[in-house]
């Protein structure tokens, strides 16, 4: 009966505590999002369109380790049992890359453009729970451009 | 040093080629955080612990590759890669590698 107890409480707390997380990370993507909007990033080798001079060329990364709530690992495991596509670890993934490229972007705010943008997955904590996922991590990494007369401003860099 | 994931450094052109240079971390999160992340877990969201662990490794990962790479005499590396691999529970391998060049 105790451990019946203490798993609603846990499965509670999963519900209510990751939908607000949840919610209030896609609040800050989306806005993040927009304000990044001016600084592109392809899968591309070559700057796409125009074709300036490049300054200054760097590696730069952004990653984030994300991991899934009690309520959402439970339904996914019941997902498991019938087939089916797993809504839950979807929004996860979706929402720790777009942290990452977000993350790689506010890392160079003054760059031009970021080529060969790459971006990898790993779940971290196998072995920990099971095999289940628990929680992942996504890193982003590209070359960030400046082209010649942006860089000559910021000489610094 | 230059460094970038393409065949070659943006605005520059590559003179000298030395081959692969790599760099790689294994390190292991202390079990304060290890038990912060299974609370957090219950809750869902981001685990900063392993967050700044990861990002700390990465650079020192990068910047074994770069003193490999200047002990070569390159000036820049082109073409690098990242890869996570888990080695044991709660131990990761980050490893990077690239090839060493001179640029102009």
């Amino acid at each position: 009966m105790d451990s019946l107890t203490i798993f609603l409480i846990l499965l509670a707390l999963g519900f209510v505590f990751g939908k607000l997380a949840e919610g209030r990370h896609y609040r800050s993507i989306l806005a993040r999002e927009e304000m990044l909007l001016r600084l592109p990033a392809t899968s591309c080798k070559k700057p796409m369109g125009k074709t300036l001079p490049v300054g200054h060329a760097e590696l730069v990364h952004g990653h984030v380790v994300i991991s899934v709530d009690y309520f959402k690992q439970l339904l996914a495991s019941l997902r498991n049992f019938f087939g089916g596509t797993i809504q839950s670890y979807e929004t996860l993934l979706d929402r720790a890359r777009r942290e990452a490229v977000l993350r790689l972007k506010e890392s160079c705010p003054t760059a031009n453009e970021i080529l060969n943008l790459r971006i990898e997955t790993s779940s971290i904590s196998k072995g920990n729970s099971g095999d289940r996922v628990g929680s992942v991590e996504v890193l982003a990494y590209g070359t960030a451009i400046y082209y010649r007369e942006v860089s000559s401003q910021h000489s610094g860099l | 040093m230059f460094v970038s994931n393409i065949e070659e450094i943006p605005g520059k052109t590559i003179t000298t080629c030395y081959g692969i240079v790599s760099g790689s971390t294994v390190r292991a999160k202390h079990l304060g955080r290890d038990i912060f992340a299974s609370v957090k877990n219950i809750f869902g969201g981001e685990l900063k612990g392993y967050t700044e662990l990861l990002g700390e490794s990465r650079d020192e990962a990068l910047d074994r590759m770069k003193s490999q790479a200047q002990q070569l005499g390159a000036n820049a590396i082109v073409n690098v890669r990242f890869s996570t691999s888990s080695v044991a529970a709660g131990a990761a391998e980050i490893y990077v590698y690239g090839t060493a060049v001179t640029v102009e």
